[in-house]
């Protein structure tokens, strides 16, 4: 196994299904001659072509649109939104025709189509280009919605995203292209739909996915510092939300934080807490608690962005206000 | 064309005509819910269009979409069962009157959002292109859809890719209630595709005749590979937007001046004119179109409802 970036690695998986499929192809702004804004399809476009790999002019809805009219003929796009502050332009796309027209024309159509997009704070880009909204995606039955948070499930669930016949949201976090983690060589795939123990523990269940997998999974190294044993959950999929791990881990721990970048208000956090009361009500020990991105558009000014994002910190203290509330 | 392809455009123009009175009519017993959109009066349209079109060339359209389900040839009875919302609907009755396709038929729905499927039109013909298929995608709009950015967004980058879309705006005078010239900085539809410097050219909508000879020559030349073109198809709705429309904007004789200009009795004239039909084979076409819509009513209320199962059916093709 190589150890490889995130970056390597959701670009590997790209390269390598294209090479497999002639049907998959990819379009979005600067994914072309210039490589990717983040550089993740870096090289695409001198080795696969013009066709293959097609520069968009700036105009969101018509890159979704697109994709999806492509999709329903027979070929495999993957459409990218340089961020996913801009799939705003593009939501009735994304929500009223991907999600909804397998189920609305009785099973006739048919849209494998993969959307990539990049959120994430804490670049002091300002209000419009920090969000964290994977939860809105997430509210829409018809979309699949994945975020990875390890570079080798964001290889093997883009594999599984490109191969689905679904359209499925990839939302890839801005500030974790160089996180570096072993990643299977190869055709490896991780099915959507399957969240997963980044680390067992027996004192406190920590839900989360994405990049507060890294800021948990740090919180849950310095715990055991001081001799709590904490189970880390990533979600890796956010819907078809699967509370399988979530609920067996919660049933050994009795308590949860659950730690999520976006707002608190009608998020991650509240879905999965709201679960957990609703499933596992007679393991509850103690109030679960969130951690979550302040409620306010982000700042441009880097000490007032960092006030806003969760911390390693922030978590540390929620599992122990849980174990000793 | 020999006398039965005349004759099959008509039969298909009063089919729709028909059947949309029925319609009208179920709608106010309260058998249809929803909105209910009529394409009484822009027949012409989409008759012509889909005349034109070979087999491979798809077609994709607004909510207004009853006129193309016919044309296409989808069964009256699967049509009217949809609309119903009974199993047997088009759309397994879960789309309704504004969520009609037939993919086998090419035909690719049934759009409900304003403008939204003219970027999913680019993206059929984007797909064909490719794959290196030789089909030509038809999409159909009303003037209302042409002010929206979606609009926009489809017809420059059919442009800048050279896409095989023959872009059809129905311009019906109205975007709901507000006139052409109250919404749009530009009366002349047909002018915006200039600002992307895409051909276009303009057709009497009313005239189903007119309609299939100007798209057809359009589809040769898409067809050949020149890119998009936008055509302007001056029709009138003789109903108002939907079911729910009073009706307030516009005046009598405005309506009974179009009325004259009914794109049936237009076409009647033409064949009878021309000796391609008598008046009696023209009734007797009548007469098929109006029992091929009653069985389709009697068949559409036998049908039974969904089962319960259906409601969480197709929501993904892989759970």
């Amino acid at each position: 196994m190589a150890r490889i970036t995130m970056r390597e690695a959701i670009s590997q998986a790209l390269w390598e299904e294209m090479e497999r499929d002639p049907r998959v192809f990819i379009l979005g702004e600067e994914v072309g001659v210039w490589g990717g804004t983040y550089a993740v399809t870096k090289g695409f476009y001198d080795h696969f072509g013009p066709e293959r790999v097609r520069d968009t002019p700036i105009a969101e809805a018509a890159i979704v649109g697109a994709a999806i009219g492509a999709a329903l003929v027979g070929t495999r796009p993957v459409a990218e939104l340089m961020t996913i502050n801009f799939a705003f332009a593009a939501m009735d796309h994304i929500v009223n025709e991907a999600a909804k027209l397998h189920y609305m024309f009785g099973g006739q159509m048919v849209l494998p189509l993969v959307i990539r997009t990049v959120g994430g704070g804490g670049r002091q880009l300002g209000a419009t280009h920090s969000q964290t909204p994977d939860a809105v995606f997430a509210h829409f039955p018809g979309l699949k919605v994945v975020a990875p948070g390890t570079p080798a499930d964001a290889k093997g669930l883009l594999k599984a995203a490109i191969r689905s016949q679904d359209p499925v949201m990839f939302i890839e976090h801005a500030t974790l292209y160089q996180t570096r983690g072993e990643v299977p060589e190869g055709d490896y795939v991780v099915p959507i739909g399957k969240s997963t123990i980044q680390r067992t523990g027996k004192d406190i269940t920590i839900i989360t996915y994405s990049k507060m997998l890294e800021v948990s999974m740090k919180a849950a190294d310095q715990l055991a510092g001081e001799g709590i044993e904490a189970e880390v959950v990533d979600l890796r999929t956010l819907r078809p939300l699967d509370m399988e791990p979530v609920l067996e881990s919660f049933k050994k721990t009795n308590r949860a934080v659950i730690v999520e970048e976006g707002w608190k208000s009608y998020g991650v956090g509240a879905e999965i807490s709201a679960r957990i009361y609703e499933d596992a009500f007679d393991y509850v020990d103690a109030p679960i608690k969130r951690v979550a991105q302040l409620e306010v558009p982000l700042p441009y000014n880097r000490a007032l962005e960092q006030m806003a994002l969760p911390k390693v910190e922030q978590v540390v203290a929620a599992v122990k206000e849980v174990l000793n509330g | 064309m020999d006398k039965n392809e005349y004759l099959n455009l008509y039969h298909q123009m009063v089919v729709i005509r028909r059947m949309e009175e029925k319609a009208a009519e179920l709608y106010q017993q309260g058998k249809i819910g929803g909105f209910l959109h009529l394409y009484i009066g822009q027949e012409a349209v989409s008759t012509g269009l889909v005349a034109a079109r070979k087999p491979q060339d798809r077609i994709i359209t607004a909510y207004r979409d009853h006129g193309v389900a016919v044309n296409v040839g989808i069964e009256t009875r699967a049509i009217i069962a949809e609309l119903l919302g009974k199993a047997t609907g088009i759309s397994k009755g879960k789309g309704g009157s504004m969520h009609m396709a037939d993919v086998s038929k090419n035909f690719w729905g049934g759009h409900a959002i304003v403008g939204a499927h003219l970027p999913i039109a680019a993206g059929l013909a984007l797909g064909d292109q490719y794959l290196k298929e030789d089909n030509v995608t038809i999409c159909m709009f009303g003037d209302g859809a042409t002010n929206i950015g979606f609009f926009h967004e489809a017809l420059n980058l059919s442009m800048v890719w050279k896409l095989p879309v023959l872009w059809v705006c129905e311009n019906n005078q109205y975007g709901m209630g507000t006139a052409v010239e109250r919404a749009s900085a530009v009366s002349e539809i047909r002018k915006k595709a200039e600002g992307y410097g895409m051909p276009n050219d303009e057709v009497d909508g009313m005239d189903v005749i007119k309609v299939k000879e100007k798209t057809a020559k359009m589809l040769a030349q898409i067809r050949a590979g020149n890119g998009p073109m936008l055509l302007e198809a001056h029709t009138y709705r003789f109903r108002g937007h939907s079911m729910g429309d009073p009706e307030r904007y516009r005046k009598p004789d405005e309506v009974s001046c179009w009325e004259e200009n009914d794109p049936i009795g237009i076409y009647r004239a033409y064949l009878t004119g021309k000796k391609l039909a008598t008046v009696e084979e023209l009734d007797q076409q009548d007469k098929l179109a109006e029992a091929e819509v009653l069985e389709a009513v009697e068949f559409a209320e036998n049908s039974p409802e969904p089962a319960p199962e259906e409601l969480f059916t197709n929501i993904y093709v892989e759970e």
